[in-house]
């Protein structure tokens, strides 16, 4: 199999592409490909500073790694969530961000959330009667929006790639949450209290990256998240792969033909419902519809003694409840 | 050949000649849900490995959901 840009030996077919690369074109390919869609969707503005949310996987490391080469000048953010499971999850998936950080000589801003608000995820979710993976989303949309409207940064980067953007919209299809499709865009504008938000990996596969990382040297996580074994998400994945393997190409049409095509018929509802009276949270001062917002409400319910110690008995945990860190940015 | 298997990890032996899609389809393996690896470098679908070989085939998939 030859490169299709060169004409070397190949390491990689994009059969979506109906294409190989060698090396140096496949890195040259990715990078193309963020800056393409940088560029098409106005995500990063010309010395604009950008916060990379971080997580010691090929997404995210991928990511800072191409933007850093574009010339972008893109601080990373790490969120330690205290999973540990019999890999030591977090710990090893923040030495990974670190030694990234370090190679690159880039900065790396850390908040650790059990020591900055008292507890972990695995018991924080047990404790606020939520799913792991729905708490650890709320902790970081809210936490990474926090620290990029606190450090001055104008938009929040996420390792959201093509497969990523293809199962939600596939979950969304499946449930017509038309709210939410209204709002699956590649780059959600700010606002008051809120830092843009940009997906620049959308064009790029969960494969793309793997082999970005591995052909670039960029060692990441590899084991999946222990929270994460047998989530809806994963089976989404599994039923779009086994689609594209027969139709190569499938999950780009379903969600650039969705954004082409029919993201704007659902925007008028998404936009209606971010319309609603939003006033500051009673606690943080974050814009929310209610008198607190959902991550302050989080963090009352996984640190309630009473709700954490029934926590822990449920997750089979023998020690003693440890006292609950001070609440507030660390 | 050694193939090298993640969640759970393990090594299982494959007899070779055999191309890359062809151990892929025999493990029952999406090609689009691993790279295969030998050495340090990647092999695409078309690459005969042998039995001296070593490669690991690693996943690509992660779950979360935020």
């Amino acid at each position: 199999m030859k490169c299709r840009r060169c004409g070397d030996a190949a390491v990689i077919e994009m059969r979506r592409h109906n294409a190989a690369f060698c090396s140096g074109c496949f890195l040259h390919h990715a990078r193309e490909q963020v800056r393409k869609t940088i560029d098409d969707f106005e995500m990063i503005g010309p010395g604009e500073r950008v916060l990379v949310a971080v997580s010691g996987g090929k997404d995210s490391l991928g990511l800072w790694d191409i933007l850093l080469d574009l010339g972008i000048a893109a601080d990373g953010l790490y969120l330690g969530l205290g999973i540990e499971g019999e890999a030591g999850y977090s710990r090893s998936s923040g030495e990974y961000a670190r030694a990234f950080a370090s190679s690159r000589q880039a900065t790396l801003l850390e908040i650790d959330l059990p020591g900055a608000y008292g507890f972990d995820v695995p018991t924080g979710a047990v404790a606020a009667r939520r799913a792991p993976c729905s708490a650890c989303g709320l902790s970081k949309r809210h936490l990474f929006n926090a620290a990029a409207l606190d450090g001055g940064y104008d938009v929040v980067a996420t390792g959201h790639n093509l497969d990523d953007e293809a199962a939600v919209l596939f979950g969304n299809v499946l449930r017509w949450n038309t709210e939410y499709l209204g709002r699956q865009l590649p780059v959600l504008p700010g606002r008051e209290g809120f830092a843009r938000k940009v997906k620049p990996l959308v064009r790029l596969a969960e494969r793309d990256m793997a082999a970005y990382c591995v052909l670039r040297g960029i060692d990441y996580i590899v084991e999946e998240c222990p929270m994460a074994a047998g989530n809806r998400h994963l089976g989404y994945k599994e039923a779009l792969n086994a689609i594209e393997d027969g139709s190569p190409g499938a999950k780009h049409a379903f969600y650039f033909e969705f954004l082409a095509k029919a993201s704007a018929l659902f925007q008028p509802l998404a936009e209606a419902e971010r319309d609603e009276n939003l006033r500051p949270c009673a606690e943080c001062g974050s814009p929310t519809t209610g008198e607190v917002c959902a991550f302050c409400a989080l963090v009352a319910r996984a640190t309630d003694p009473d709700r954490q110690e029934a926590a822990r008995v449920k997750l089979g945990r023998t020690r003693r409840s440890r006292r609950s860190a001070p609440r507030g940015a660390p | 050949m050694l193939v090298l298997l993640r969640n759970p990890r393990r090594e299982i032996t494959v007899a070779g000649p055999l191309r890359v899609a062809t151990l892929l389809e025999r493990l029952g393996i999406s090609r689009e849900s691993v790279l295969v690896i030998r050495g340090d470098t990647l092999v695409p679908g078309d690459t005969v490995l042998d039995d001296g070989d070593t490669v690991e085939v690693r996943p690509v998939i992660s779950g979360g959901c935020a």
